[in-house]
């Protein structure tokens, strides 16, 4: 059996939710058997789940699965693995399936890989291939134990409804006494986080001062993109810290990158380097962005990003 | 304040990666090595900082080979009191977690740090895998840490926003950008560090649960195409119509 944790937050699923299902679905067909979801606390309408796929969703609620306290997930699913024989583990690649996954791994004696971005190779033993070294190399890992754990990197496919909804099944497992408590969450608002965002806007030291992102902003609202910025822009202040990709920030995969008045260093583009697309918008020919680029305008960004914004706008309003 | 800070050891991050001829083994020669940025910008640093107001000590622990140790000399004069290395290759996340595990377990120390991910293989994976292995919560991504009676509060980053959380001392946590400044050695610091304790242990026995068995590098990227910036027109059409973005 394959089991797949499908993340929620205010009891809504998210988009890395359906992937990670749809992922689920067609590992347990590759390996000949079938694919449970669980759901931690609680969800609306669970049962959906079975479309991407599933043939079972389980929930799963108690005291400290309100909020994440990785002992309580972490045993809630290691209780349920072992009470339907999941052999398999599928958790999101996201900030709350990477605080998990290690702890499950451990306590299960699995053997894991995380930001997995392809289904496994089943022909000969356990084999997953993700990027490593900022995506400068794609190594394939043999997993040698009976039970596995992986997280699913965001955006390595698309969600696909392969079955019907189902019934939720609840199951009891024994949970230990939460051992933190939750203060406070702040979320933005309005927009898509960064690492959920399929669309981004990011600008760079070109816009010379943060009185220029007016610009930026309205390109990024008018496509309904995110906006991300480089490093040296958020060591500065210009932006919230929380735009800060590559290396040392975010790394983000999403289908179109938008790069204006960055040089595209390698640390930047450790980052950015598995989006879809990458548009690169700078000045300076020899940018060494526009090499990693599949679309480039070499040209003055005050002058051409206000004509973008122009022309997205006049063909959204045909479509 | 007895803190435990784990520490890699990372390819400096413009090395050029190349593999063996059949792509099994990663081309070391001419790499550069430096102590993975997150440990040694963010965790080592506030765990500094915390001893230097607080008291205690900070031990800086690394799973790996005798060549480390110049890395490790680096964590010392920046400030840390002592090091152990456990001798062997860091061949697998569950690996290492377990060697440094069987380490902290007989040490007692109130806090654990780790960086949020090495930046080769970006796993994000030992931190929790020692914290379960040490029966300790774990607190990821950690962007400030104040430490107070026994309680420490701690702010992590989430999907587009951040979270406080109040955790009972002893804990686990990996360090993200916000959580120090990046300090600089000294020569003092330098000369300091080369005479303080750094211990060699044996690793335990643990059979690796999983192997690299293949590397291969990124197809390569088609040539971009560049458009004319008096046509933006195009660069929309193109996205639509050829790419499928918009
Ligand atoms: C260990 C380490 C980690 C790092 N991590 C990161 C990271 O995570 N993320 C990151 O971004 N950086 C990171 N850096 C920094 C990185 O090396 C670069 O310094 C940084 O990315 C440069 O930012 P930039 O492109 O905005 O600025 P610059 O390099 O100054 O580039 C500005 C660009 O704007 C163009 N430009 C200027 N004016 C115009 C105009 N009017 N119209 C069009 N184009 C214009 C210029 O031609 C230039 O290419 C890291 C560095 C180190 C050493
Ligand atoms: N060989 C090692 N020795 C000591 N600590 C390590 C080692 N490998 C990883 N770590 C720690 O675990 C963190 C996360 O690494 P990883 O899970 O490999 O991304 C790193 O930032 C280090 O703090």
């Amino acid at each position: 059996m394959v089991l797949v944790f499908a993340e929620s937050q205010n009891g809504n699923f998210k988009k890395g939710a359906f992937e990670a299902v749809t992922y689920a679905a067609k590992a347990a067909k590759l390996m000949g058997t079938e694919c449970a979801v669980l759901t931690l606390g609680e969800a609306k309408d669970a049962g959906q789940l079975g479309k991407y796929g599933a043939s079972k969703v389980i929930n799963v609620t108690g005291e400290g699965l309100k909020q994440l306290d990785s002992q309580v997930s972490t045993a809630a699913i290691a209780g349920v693995a072992n009470q339907i024989g999941a052999d398999l583990i599928i958790l999101s690649h996201s900030s709350t399936g990477k605080t998990i996954h290690g702890r499950l791994a451990a306590k299960l004696g699995a053997g894991s890989v995380t930001g997995v971005n392809a289904l496994p190779d089943v022909s000969n033993g356990f084999r997953v291939k993700k990027n490593v070294f900022s995506g400068k190399a794609i190594a394939e890992f043999e997993i040698k134990t009976a039970q596995k754990v992986l997280t699913l990197m965001g955006n390595s496919l698309q969600p696909e409804e392969l079955g019907a909804a189902v019934e939720v099944e609840s199951m009891s497992v024994e949970l230990p006494a939460p051992r933190v408590t939750i203060k406070e969450v702040s979320r933005i608002e309005g927009t898509v986080p960064l690492p959920e965002a399929e669309l981004v806007v990011s600008a760079g030291r070109g816009l010379k001062g943060p009185e220029n992102w007016g610009i930026v902003e309205e390109l990024a609202t008018t496509i309904g993109a995110t906006t991300a910025c480089s490093r040296p822009v958020a060591d500065a202040d210009w932006r919230p810290h929380h735009e800060h990709v590559g290396q040392t920030g975010v790394a983000i995969r999403p289908n179109l990158y938008i790069a204006i008045g960055i040089s595209g260093a390698i640390q930047h583009l450790a980052g950015v380097n598995r989006s879809k697309v990458i548009v690169v918008v700078n000045k300076d020919p020899e940018a060494p962005f526009f090499k990693a680029a599949d679309y480039g305008i070499c040209a003055d960004l005050f002058d051409v990003i206000p004509r973008l914004t122009e022309a997205v706008k006049k063909f959204k309003n045909q479509n | 304040m007895k803190i435990l800070v784990c520490a890699s050891k990372t390819p400096e991050t413009t090395s050029k990666i190349a593999f063996n001829g059949d792509g099994t083994a990663f081309e070391t020669a001419g790499v550069q090595y430096i102590m993975n940025p997150y440990d040694e910008w963010y965790a080592l640093v506030r765990a500094i900082e915390l001893k230097e107001k607080q008291g205690g000590s900070v031990t800086i622990v690394n799973v790996g080979p005798a060549a480390n140790d110049t890395v490790i000399r680096k964590g010392l004069a920046i400030g840390a009191d002592n090091a152990v290395r456990i001798n062997s290759e860091a061949t697998s996340a569950l690996f290492v977690a377990k060697q440094i595990a069987e380490y902290a377990k007989a040490e007692n120390f109130d806090l654990v740090f780790l960086g949020k991910e090495s930046i080769d293989y970006n796993g994000s994976e030992v931190g929790a895998m020692v914290a379960e292995l040490l029966d300790m919560p774990f607190i990821s991504y950690v962007n400030n840490l104040e430490v107070e009676g026994g309680k420490g509060t701690v702010s992590r980053e989430i999907e587009g926003g951040t979270e406080i959380l109040e955790v009972d001392l002893p804990m686990v946590l990996s360090a993200a950008k916000g959580l120090a400044e990046q300090r600089i050695p000294n020569m003092r610091g330098i000369m300091m560090a080369k005479r303080k304790p750094l211990k060699v242990v044996e690793p335990v026995a643990f059979d690796d649960p999983v192997a690299v068995v293949q590397y291969t590098l990124p197809d390569a990227k088609q040539a971009v195409k560049m458009l004319d910036p008096e046509n933006m027109d195009e660069l929309v059409r193109l996205l639509h119509e050829e790419a499928k973005v918009l």
